[in-house]
């Protein structure tokens, strides 16, 4: 490898002895390939022209009142597909095919990912197969369809946990066998280098946007900013143009299922460091070293890990990690549906919440952003469940 | 100089490396097929200490891997069960693993521990040789070889580090993609072994697909050091969990089949 792969001591390309050609042939095309003018203004053209870029940072007239101080949304939700992950896909498609790729592979827990992979293999002409965790495939149905619309192909993972941490095994196993003509598009900033640097350039946009955004809106840098972690890539996305400024607060909320001290998705919360899926970072798992299962109502974020990055900031303390409940996501979804018209997908919805929480001891003209990394509409049958349940 | 670096220096002929995940199916039925295996004419146990998330395996050995963690299977049984294996035969141990269940030891106290329970080679599935360092300098410190992996996708430049590494064999990665039975020998592989029998003394033992007879001899006409046979051994045992003797009978029978 050409580049350092650690970030602080975390990251590191812990794959199989025939992966090592994929992740050099793929360093090089990050070094060489992503940074030219051709592949940005193509990559440019397909990011406002179809995915709909640059996306609005919104100011929350009613929940500002009711919380107490000035709160933005970050409208990634309004993106084509849906969510955050297609600034990735597209990225790393148009990658692939400047690599002379033919054929993608995904791994996806909620579904957004695949979908965003679907709609970037369709318009760049690439086969897309997408797996996806048999638990998933029955709460993210909607997702399945779009999928299956959009010419990809599903492939039911049964293996492990089945769910996003045995669909990344699965996707492994495949590249590993057709690691010539495939590019696994992973979703999120996990996996070896140079994806977690990779998916983190291509996230930024976020970050960048939001940046100017709320100079034009408030002549000032924001006071907190506030994204849910899967993997980690849309806070990433969001935290990257902020890291400098010591004066914005960012927060990562995990996914605190039943409790930290119950079955949970809050990997830097309540794990500790070790290697899966090609990455040094922390992880959800037993004294020996097996990985545990995680659990989170919210399809994207029940993973045991989370991507290098994040480890480092949490070691560093530059930001902020906790976790939000699975009601107390559960709420935020209904209260932002009801409070500014907008449905947010239950992931989003963890940072909702926990802007909810931490609104009430900032000053009435603190800002804060909350990073709305996806629409809502898979999640409707989950949260009508727990509605049904609740009446 | 340690079993394993004797077997290859004294061998006559190719050698036959079997491999099965400890504590598939449980603990005492994986003692017992490591006594099928002598019995077969196995030269080298390769056993599998089972990880959660084994993503260079095909569902064969997947299986097998949760197989044995439902019975019990961890980083302190896995030593045990060797140690009691280890009173009973002088055969050379490998290990095969996954990295985290080593550094979740602490690199040093795992090769220490490997060592003491009569391991005498270990092979990290997920580590290359980038991040290697540390872990071949507490196998060296612990006098166990450490094992490096080769592919039909190393390039030269890769292959010519990777051979710097003081190996007690080289483990080369016969077929694209994870462990499981493949029909046919890959000629890719084939050359690719030759390659490096021309740039090393090291043995080289190639894996994963190698199911029968006829694979295994043409491995050993094309200079293979040491033949490595899982997933058609580790079949055997999932077939058979409802009678451990045929299960063991089976197993001796596949491995003398594959010596012969
Ligand atoms: C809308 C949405 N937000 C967030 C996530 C979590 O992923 P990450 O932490 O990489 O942003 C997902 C994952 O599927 C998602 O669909």
């Amino acid at each position: 490898m050409r580049l350092n792969t650690r970030m602080g001591e975390y990251g590191g390309c812990f794959v199989s002895e025939t992966l090592m050609y994929a992740l050099e042939e793929l360093e090089s095309a990050y070094l060489n390939i992503l940074p030219g003018t051709e592949f940005q203004a193509e990559l440019a053209e397909y990011m406002t022209k179809f995915a709909g870029r640059e996306t609005p940072l919104t100011f929350c007239r009613n929940m500002s009142r009711e919380l107490g101080c000035r709160v933005y949304l970050k409208r990634e939700d309004l993106l084509h597909s849906g969510a955050h992950k297609i600034n990735n896909a597209l990225g790393q498609a148009l990658l692939a095919k400047y690599m002379g790729k033919k054929r993608l592979i995904a791994e996806t827990g909620a579904g957004q990912h695949g979908v965003a992979t679907a709609i970037a293999g369709a318009v760049l002409g690439l086969k897309v197969d997408v797996f996806m965790g048999d638990i998933d495939i029955e709460r993210q149905a909607l997702n399945v369809s779009r999928m299956k619309m959009l010419g990809a192909r599903v492939i039911p993972v049964s293996s492990g946990t089945r769910t996003l941490k045995d669909a990344i095994n699965e996707a492994l196993r495949d590249w590993v066998a057709q690691v010539r003509d495939t590019h696994y598009l992973i979703g999120t900033v996990v996996g070896p280098h140079p994806f977690p640097l990779l998916v983190r350039d291509l996230q930024s946009v976020i970050g960048k946007e939001a940046r100017r955004q709320i100079f034009e809106a408030e002549g000032r840098l924001p006071d907190c900013i506030v994204a849910c972690i899967g993997g980690g890539s849309n806070a990433i996305g969001i935290f990257h143009a902020f890291i400098g400024d010591p004066s914005v607060r960012l927060f990562g909320v995990e996914a605190g299922g039943e409790g930290l001290d119950a079955k949970h998705g809050a990997t830097l919360c309540g794990g500790r460091p070790g290697v899966l899926h090609g990455n040094y970072s922390y992880l959800l798992q037993d004294a020996f070293g097996q990985i545990l299962e995680s659990h989170s109502v919210s399809a994207g974020l029940d993973y045991p890990g989370v991507g290098p990055e994040h480890a480092m900031h949490k070691d560093s303390g530059r930001v902020t990690y906790q976790a939000v409940t699975d009601t107390e996501a559960l709420e935020a979804f209904l209260y932002l549906s009801r409070t500014e018209g907008i449905i947010p997908a239950l992931e989003s919805s963890h940072a909702v919440a926990y802007a909810r929480k931490i609104a009430p001891a900032l000053k009435k003209d603190s800002i804060l952003i909350i990073n709305l990394s996806g629409r809502g509409d898979k999640d409707v049958e989950t949260v009508n469940r727990y509605l049904e349940m609740g009446s | 100089m340690n079993r394993i670096e004797e077997v290859f220096q004294k061998r006559k002929t190719g050698l036959l490396m079997t491999f099965t995940v400890a504590g598939d199916p449980d603990y005492d039925t994986s003692l017992s097929i490591m006594r099928a295996l002598l019995q077969g004419g196995a030269d080298i146990i390769e056993l599998g200490l089972p990880f959660s998330d084994p993503a260079a395996d095909g569902p064969v050995i997947q299986q097998a891997d949760q197989r044995a963690i439902e019975s019990g299977m961890n980083t302190d049984v896995f030593f045990r069960l060797v140690s009691e294996f280890r009173k009973e035969s002088d055969i050379p141990l490998v290990v095969l693993t996954y990295t985290n269940l080593i550094l979740q030891r602490e690199i040093a106290k795992f090769y220490q521990d490997a060592a003491n329970a009569g391991i005498d080679a270990v092979v990290v599935a997920d580590l290359p040789y980038e991040e290697a360092g540390e872990y071949i300098g507490a196998a060296e410190q612990a006098g166990i070889s450490p094992v490096m992996m080769v592919s039909t996708t190393t390039s030269p430049e890769r292959l010519s580090r990777i051979l710097s590494v003081k190996s007690g064999f080289i483990y080369l990665v016969a077929a694209l993609g994870v462990t499981g039975v493949r029909r046919e020998v890959n000629p890719e592989a084939l050359r690719y072994l030759e390659m490096i029998k021309q740039a090393t003394s090291t043995p080289v033992a190639p894996g994963f697909g190698i199911s029968d007879r006829e694979q295994v001899q043409e491995w050993f006409r094309a200079g293979a050091d040491a033949v490595i046979v899982g997933s058609a051994l580790v079949r055997l045992i999932g077939e058979n969990l409802d009678s451990r003797q045929e299960m063991n009978r089976k197993i001796t029978a596949c491995v003398r089949e594959l010596k012969e």
